[in-house]
């Protein structure tokens, strides 16, 4: 399986893999097989991740060009990509790459990442100084029209497969009404909501 | 193919000139190459390449400078004065999708007018561009792009210019060395032929037009 991790969050997912599970990891500079942080000393300065940090690579990696990492990414190789994001809206669309006059880093690969990847995960906060980021409508740019399938945050698990905001899980000692509270999309809640297992 | 040293090979850039510049956040840019442009102070210069890097490195060091007129690239969150330039009106700054910008650079050099792609429908990467239907799916029509000059970071380069790469050091060089007017190479290491064997030769002799010597 072919997983690409954005920065942030969703980094912290290649410390949690089952264990069994074969991975690997793409990192979009050009890296497949992309390993951890190396050890003091044993940075390569040619040896990079996509923000440009120093890591290994695990034994079956290989390197490439960016018209061939952007392939594997928009050419439905890529089983997965786990981003960070700003706001969901209600029917999956994601926000994550500008706040229009304050924060404009560019989109780097996160249009092709959502547009091409099989499965897009969104791991985020629920709620970011008191706004809900899950929202009925991005105010925010979007990042592609694809909607994602799943988010991820500390209250709860949130599936957009049919197009509407369901909610699958609630976190550890979170209620289902705590989710609806910090939830300002509309959100449609099935009867009996097990609580994330961690 | 010529050998050439670092000064001659950026006075060939005039300034107003247009330049690929390969390299990730600065790993797998021709750093001596931009540090020379720098030192010879070269004013107006369009850049094409992945990012800006960070003020102190690589591409970062012709904003920081004031060399660059205007910047087509994917990402420059990592360097705040680029994002000052832009915002003051001093730089002009085309954010492009990351396989967009380097499918166009490919595009440019394999001798297409552009590609066709879905990434981008729907969000400010749309505007201004054509929308085309194929087998009842949207793509936007996204030009090719070349340049005067290609600056290129390769890890070993022969005499007569047969060029490989280094782990992620290659990202956009040898695209880049296809898109261009002018192909520039730094390396490091220069070594004789047949060193690299056929098989792990990425871009092939003909394409190169300057190595930079070794100082």
């Amino acid at each position: 399986m072919l997983v690409n991790l954005g920065i942030g969050i969703p980094t912290q997912v290649a410390n949690h893999l089952p264990a069994g599970l074969h991975v690997f990891f793409q990192s979009e500079n050009g890296l497949i097989g992309t390993g951890s942080i190396p050890e003091e000393g044993m940075a390569h300065p040619t040896l990079t991740d996509a923000a440009g940090q120093p890591v290994t690579a695990l034994p079956g990696a290989s390197t490439f060009d960016s018209a061939m990492s952007f392939g594997l990414i928009r050419g439905g190789h890529l089983d997965l990509t786990v981003l960070g994001g700003l706001q969901v809206d209600q029917s999956g669309r994601l926000a994550n790459w500008t706040i229009p006059n304050k924060m404009v880093p560019g989109m780097g690969g996160a249009m092709d990442l959502v547009s091409g990847a099989k499965r897009v995960i969104v791991a985020m906060q629920h709620v970011a100084k008191g706004a809900s980021k899950i929202v009925k409508r991005c105010t925010l740019p979007i990042t592609s029209m694809r909607p994602v399938d799943l988010v991820v945050t500390e209250l709860a698990v949130i599936t957009f497969c049919d197009g509407r905001a369901t909610l699958l899980e609630t976190g550890p000692g979170v209620s289902v009404d705590q989710v609806v509270a910090a939830t300002d999309a509309e959100l449609v809640v099935p009867a009996n909501i097990p609580e994330m297992s961690l | 193919m010529h050998t050439i040293s670092l000064g001659q090979t950026v006075r060939m850039i005039p300034d107003g000139a247009s330049v690929m510049i390969g390299g990730f956040l600065g790993v797998g840019t021709p750093e001596r190459i931009v540090d020379e442009i720098v030192r010879q102070g070269k004013r107006d210069l369009t850049v094409i390449a992945n990012d800006t890097a960070t003020p102190d490195r690589g591409i970062g060091k012709l904003v920081a400078a004031k060399v660059l007129r205007k910047a087509i690239v994917s990402h420059i969150g990592l360097n705040p004065e680029t994002q000052r330039q832009m915002m003051a009106g001093d730089l002009e700054v085309e954010l492009v999708p990351q396989g967009t910008l380097i499918e166009r650079i490919r595009a440019g050099g394999f001798g297409l007018g552009g590609v066709l792609t879905q990434t981008g429908i729907g969000t400010p990467a749309e505007l201004g561009k054509q929308r085309i239907e194929v087998d009842g799916k949207p793509y936007l029509l996204e030009t090719a792009l070349r340049a005067d000059f290609a600056l290129v970071q390769a890890f070993i380069a022969d005499y007569l210019g047969n060029l490989s790469y280094a782990l992620t050091a290659r990202n956009f060089n040898p695209v880049i060395a296809m898109a261009a007017e002018t192909v520039i190479v730094s390396a490091d290491n220069i070594v004789p032929v047949g060193v690299i064997s056929p098989d792990h030769v990425v871009t092939p002799a003909p394409i190169v037009d300057y190595l930079v010597a070794n100082a």
